[in-house]
């Protein structure tokens, strides 16, 4: 058996396109048995580069390590225990979640409804798709920034608008009550071009013979886009809603250029707080702790959502 | 004739010595070696400001002097400390030269990222003799000495950085509207509130009474409010580092304070930096401003603003006790611990703190409030300052109680954006009392965790 083995790895060595390199195989010259290792080298550099500071963090959550007192201890899980029995962490943990979904929830309608009115080869449809994105092309912080701008009730044009309505007062992220409300707006208006965007691809990637025997057959719209449009656009939407909803767990850049997490505590989520502890008052290790605990809600909830991902790829394949 | 002769002769050896002694002082200074670090490079960080415009444009004089070669990096206000706290904890010492604040000192200097100072300072080969430390005014120089222990005053300890210029708090007002409106500069708290209201929206203009700071930030509590706050007799910490933001006087001052923002402030006050104070001030969307007195400055210079050549300054409201204590801000050049080109670096910190360069940034370019007196009392400095509205009346009412006004700590930063946000609490609403009870409770405990505090 050994020597059939033998036998057709020569046989395969000698073909070529066929050839497999088997670094056990001592007969191969020694060049060609670390192939395999040198090919999955850049693969194993990046996982070590992604790990290595991840595990650092997770170690330094373990510890007392500030930056200005590098001569840490290991203090087990004490970081946690204190942020667990801090009422400012389930403040925080609200606030990630409010924010996240409901940017996502937002973004996804109304990206949606801006895909299928984008769906269409018409000229405005054409010129509207490349305007679409140039939020997306904005950096958040500046784009941020001219909300703020706008927004500022003094000098802004929106107060000067919702003059006309009475509204002149309006404060925006300046208050409590409407400052989550503002910000999630600023997402919105950067984040909805994306997910228009994914979904645009998934619409003019569907086979058109399907929706061409609904409208024969008589089916409406609704009909249609119920019982062909939305199942056949489900993975798109999916992976849509991933993306943005990792984004918008890990939001940082508008909420701190809009307001650096006030009015008070209203919009400390936990990558400001981990910013506030960990660079600001350069108390590492707690900063990092609220980091790795962001880092597996953000990870339980996209496998979640990759699963449903698989099952919506297999109902959309008629599997 | 014998007496005339006497007297003649002591003239004359007094007149030597005066020859004598100016010789002395000339050729020490002839003697001092400008060019010592010629060929060195060193690399300073930057905050983006107008005194360092001021710095940037007579850069060229120093590497002639010298023969340094300077390279920098400027950054934002709002993530320059950032940048100095990664760099310095980093211990990579990219950077030698560094701007900073007494504030920062305290985060900075304890985990040793700071080169102790005063060794170059008296050391007469390495500091020329033109320099006149003694010249920099008192209270500047001992805002940056620490001996590190939380809680003790500053002006002991070493010298961690080198006051470079500054900004004293001070109160602007719209000179046109007062003499308008026939209203008196007010001379206490309850007399500013009351005017704040008076001048807010008056006749449906839509101008705000007053514009002060309000993000959430430390920034917020250490211009107006701290001035205010230390007047009325208010103190941050006790002796034994417990906070003490909720005793009586502390919750009256800031119930008023709050109060004044929210009735006769600016919409939207808790995002309010030190960029919208000024530039609502300049606009004409306030009345008056409680800040730095530079940022007066910079709206009242011709062009500048619509508000340019109106405004004015005053000291700011005295406490119930008629006591006015100012806190001020004050920009200093320190150099990191990990500096390979320390007596490079030293050499460019005493040129651009000596007063060849502060005098030319003050005539010639933006350095409003240099911390030298001798510039103070530069004729044609004076003038300058003098086309502003009681601008250089003002300081030299200041001056002399202006200080850091804050308990030297660590976690100042930490205390004052919790303050700042409890500010935005009572702005919304919260009893001043209560939200100052919970402010204390948590800066007690987190000051134990840091073992700065005593449980």
């Amino acid at each position: 058996m050994a020597s059939t083995h033998h036998n057709v790895s020569a046989e395969l060595a000698i073909q070529p396109g066929r050839f497999v390199p088997d670094p056990r195989d001592l007969r191969q010259p020694l060049s060609v048995r670390v192939r395999p290792y040198l090919i999955i080298g850049p693969a194993l550099l990046l996982t070590v580069g992604i790990l290595y500071p991840f595990g650092l963090a997770v170690y330094y959550s373990l510890t007392n390590y500030t930056l200005s007192n590098p001569n840490y201890s290991f203090v087990g899980f004490l970081n946690y225990k204190m942020l667990l029995t801090d009422p400012e962490f389930y403040h925080s943990a609200k606030v990630t979640l409010a924010y996240a979904f409901s940017a996502t929830a937002v973004e996804t309608i109304l990206g949606l409804g801006v895909a299928l009115l984008l769906n269409r080869e018409t000229p405005l449809a054409r010129v509207l798709r490349t305007v679409m994105i140039f939020p997306l092309m904005i950096a958040p912080v500046i784009g941020t920034l001219i909300w703020k701008l706008m927004m500022q009730p003094s000098v802004g044009i929106l107060n000067y608008l919702l003059g006309f309505i009475g509204l002149s007062h309006f404060e925006w992220a300046a208050a409590p009550q409407t400052a989550l409300f503002s910000v999630v707006l600023v997402d919105v208006w950067i984040y909805t071009p994306f997910i228009s965007l994914l979904l645009l691809a998934g619409l003019q990637s569907m086979p058109k013979e399907p929706f061409e025997s609904a409208r024969v057959d008589g089916g409406s719209a609704w009909f249609t886009f119920k019982n062909l449009t939305l199942p056949m656009l489900a993975p798109f939407l999916i992976i849509a809603v991933i993306f943005r909803l990792i984004d918008s767990l890990k939001m940082f850049d508008v909420i701190y250029a809009m307001t650096g997490g006030g009015p008070g505590q209203t919009l400390m989520n936990f990558p400001l707080q981990a910013y506030y502890y960990g660079i600001l008052y350069m108390n590492l290790s707690y900063g990092l702790t609220y980091m790795i605990i962001l880092w597996a809600i953000v990870y339980l909830i996209s496998q979640i959502l990759v699963v449903y991902w698989g099952k919506a790829q297999q109902r959309a394949a008629g599997l | 004739m014998r007496k005339r002769r006497v007297v003649s002769w002591i003239v004359l050896a007094l007149a030597l010595m005066l020859v004598l002694a100016c010789l002395t002082t000339a050729s020490a200074a002839e003697k001092f070696n400008w060019k010592k670090y010629s060929g060195t490079k060193i690399r300073l960080l930057l905050n983006k400001h107008p005194y360092t415009e001021a710095l940037l444009g007579n850069l060229k004089t120093f590497e002639n002097l010298t023969g340094i070669k300077v390279e920098y990096d400027i950054f934002p206000e709002q993530n320059y400390f950032d940048k100095v706290t990664i760099d310095l904890s980093s211990g990579s010492g990219s950077y030698d030269v560094f701007m900073t604040g007494a504030y920062q000192v305290w985060q900075y200097a304890p985990p040793g990222w700071m080169e102790p100072l005063e060794p170059y300072i008296n050391d007469p080969s390495m500091t020329n003799p033109d320099y006149d430390w003694e010249d920099i005014y008192p209270n500047l120089r001992k805002s940056d000495q620490w001996n590190l222990k939380p809680g003790n005053p500053l002006g002991s300890g070493h010298q961690w950085a080198i006051p470079w210029g500054f900004e004293a708090n001070a109160l602007m007002y719209r000179v046109d509207m007062f003499k308008k409106y026939g209203i008196a500069v007010p001379e206490s708290l309850p007399a500013l509130y009351a005017t704040a209201k008076k001048l807010n929206n008056i006749d449906g203009s839509g101008i705000a009474g007053i514009v002060v700071r309000g993000s959430k930030n430390w920034a917020t509590i250490h211009p107006g409010f701290m001035t205010q706050y230390a007047s009325y007799g208010a103190r941050d910490f006790d002796d034994k580092l417990n906070a003490v933001m909720n005793s009586p006087k502390a919750v009256e001052m800031t119930d008023l304070w709050v109060k004044m923002v929210r009735e006769a402030g600016p919409k939207a006050w808790t995002t309010y930096t030190w960029y919208q104070a000024g530039s609502d001030f300049g606009a004409g969307k306030a009345a008056m401003l409680f800040d730095a007195d530079i940022l007066g400055y910079f709206q009242n210079v011709p062009g500048a603003s619509a508000c340019s050549g109106k405004i004015g300054w005053a000291p700011g409201p005295k406490g119930p006790e008629g006591k006015l204590v100012t806190n001020m801000w004050i920009w200093s050049l320190a150099m990191s611990a990990k500096s390979k080109n320390k007596g490079a670096a030293w050499y460019f910190m005493q040129w651009a703190t000596g007063k060849e360069h502060l005098t030319k940034a003050a005539v010639d370019f933006a350095m409003v409030d240099p911390v030298r007196k001798s510039i103070w009392e530069n004729p044609k400095f004076i003038a300058k300052m003098k086309e502003n509205y009681h601008f250089y009346e003002t300081f030299q009412a200041i001056i002399d109680n202006c200080s850091i006004l804050f308990t030297p700590q660590p976690k100042f930063f930490e205390t004052t954006t919790e303050w700042a946000a409890t500010l935005h609490d009572i702005y919304y609403g919260e009893d001043a009392k209560k939200a100052l009870d919970k402010l204390v409770a948590k800066i007690n405990r987190m000051m134990t965790q840091a073992g700065i505090r005593k449980p």
